[in-house]
């Protein structure tokens, strides 16, 4: 589904996030990727999802290579994957409502169809009584979850998740960890990044290990 | 901006009436013949005669002396003058329009005419129209390269305002970027502001005009008045609106499409 082949990421100024990095990720499979900040994690699951490009090597997704996309394909590359941000990027100014359903007015989808979306997604993370909540008054652990609520609503078949428990006391973390649990069961690809080694693999999924931007 | 847009506009409703009075005129090239004064009867009867088998014109009219006299007298306030005067100065009279419009043709039909016997004067009556009408076609591009320059001016101010609005929802654009928002999707909300920031302006511009308009015209029936004429400025009709209030919408959405196409360049350089 997922495949990298020599992939190098080389930032302007001379940074080489990624050097010759290759894997494949099959569908269905569960994988965390770790290593220390500044490994190169976030790099990779920028260029899993489409949000850049590589500098060398070849990403291919389904059976489109990234590197040749025309820009006017990449939107249609990047709705197949429900992206979590390691900094949530939900937006402040709109109700919790409102921040799930963008990516389905993104994709046509508005009116009483994107309203049950919207709420089966809420309900699917607990926070189906907050929909006029706006995303200030919600504690770290909900807007982690309502991030999740976004990246699922529209029913993506990969799940990308960029250090989803990073700044979560344990308790929340573990809900998290059992959400995204929850999705692979139901056949989603599901793709995390973390810095905690050893609760991934106590997780039960596939670990890659990323140190300074090479593939152990 | 509607100020910006109503410039050029009240520009071209000066020139486009000028062109109007001009264009009534010019229509209708005319040759006055003036008799000599002291022309006996039958060598106007033989003048008459002369017309009546001329080519190349169409109508043509005999003004006796005596009624002119009594028009010029009534008409245009001269009583005073002409009271003092003890007998009529004007000669009799012919006012020929020729069939053709071709400034050549009716000059050389002026030129032949004054070498007729009897004939003291033969007026062609265009020169002035025609230097008019030169100085009208100047107004014209003046108006051209006036509503060029303000519609850069516009392009330029509702650009801006985009881009000023661009900045406050960054956060919203990049986010929906990153989850798969086309380049349209983002731009679309944009583009429906620029052109209603232009429609806004170019309707507001017309509205101006027809202030403007109204505003001069109370003054200019008094003058026309004392020209005995009845001109007064008139609104350009509802097609040069249309290109006015569409035009500058249109200016509105160009503006926004290059604000916004260079800002999300800018955010998603992908």
């Amino acid at each position: 589904m997922i495949r990298f082949d020599q992939v190098g990421k080389l930032y302007p100024g001379g940074f080489e996030a990624l050097k010759k990095v290759s894997f494949e990720i099959a569908k269905g499979e569960l994988v965390f990727i770790t290593g220390h900040s500044g490994a190169g994690k976030s790099t990779l699951l920028k260029l899993v999802a489409g949000l850049e490009r590589p500098t060398s090597g070849t990403v291919l997704i389904g059976q489109q290579n990234v590197s040749k996309l025309r820009p006017v394909a990449i939107p249609y590359l990047r709705r197949k994957f429900g992206m979590v941000f390691q900094d949530h990027k939900l937006l402040y100014d709109r109700n919790v409502f409102d921040n799930v359903a963008l990516p389905l007015s993104i994709n046509g989808i508005v009116g009483q169809d994107a309203g049950k979306r919207v709420r089966a997604a809420l309900d699917k993370v607990g926070l189906l009584g907050k929909e006029k909540a706006m995303p200030v008054t919600l504690s770290g652990g909900e807007q982690q979850r309502l991030a999740i609520a976004r990246a699922v609503v529209s029913r993506p078949s990969i799940l990308v998740a960029d250090e989803p428990t990073g700044n979560l006391d344990e308790t929340y973390a573990t809900e998290i960890m059992k959400l995204f649990h929850d999705f692979h069961q139901v056949g989603v690809t599901v793709f995390i990044a973390t810095h905690d080694t050893h609760g991934a693999a106590a997780s039960g999924g596939r670990v890659m290990h990323l140190d300074h931007g090479e593939l152990q | 901006m509607g100020a910006t847009i109503s410039l050029p506009a009240l520009l071209y409703v000066v020139v486009d009436n000028l062109s109007r009075l001009a264009g009534d005129i010019r229509s209708e090239p005319q040759i006055s013949l003036f008799v000599e004064l002291d022309a006996k009867p039958d060598a106007i009867q033989e003048l008459d005669a002369r017309l009546r088998h001329q080519h190349g014109i169409r109508s043509y009219s005999f003004v006796p002396r005596d009624e002119a006299w009594q028009k010029l007298r009534q008409n245009t306030g001269l009583n005073d003058i002409a009271g003092g005067l003890e007998q009529n100065p004007l000669p009799d009279a012919y006012i020929i329009f020729p069939e053709t419009s071709t400034p050549e043709i009716i000059e050389q039909m002026q030129q032949e005419m004054q070498q007729w016997p009897g004939v003291a004067h033969a007026q062609l009556d265009t020169t002035w129209v025609k230097r008019m009408y030169s100085l009208v076609e100047l107004g014209k591009k003046a108006v051209g390269v006036l509503a060029g320059l303000l519609g850069f001016a516009l392009l330029a101010v509702i650009g801006n305002t985009i881009r000023l609005q661009i900045l406050t929802q960054r956060e919203e654009i990049e986010v929906s970027a990153l989850i798969g928002a086309t380049a349209r999707f983002i731009r679309r909300p944009f583009l429906y502001a620029g052109a209603m920031y232009g429609l806004g302006g170019g309707l507001a511009a017309w509205f101006f005009l027809w202030g403007i308009v109204g505003l001069f015209n109370l003054s200019i029936d008094d003058l026309s008045r004392l020209y005995a004429s009845d001109f007064r400025l008139q609104m350009p009709d509802w097609r040069t609106a249309l290109v006015l209030v569409g035009g500058s919408a249109g200016l509105g959405w160009l503006g926004a499409y290059w604000s916004a196409s260079r800002a999300l360049s800018d955010i998603d350089p992908l």
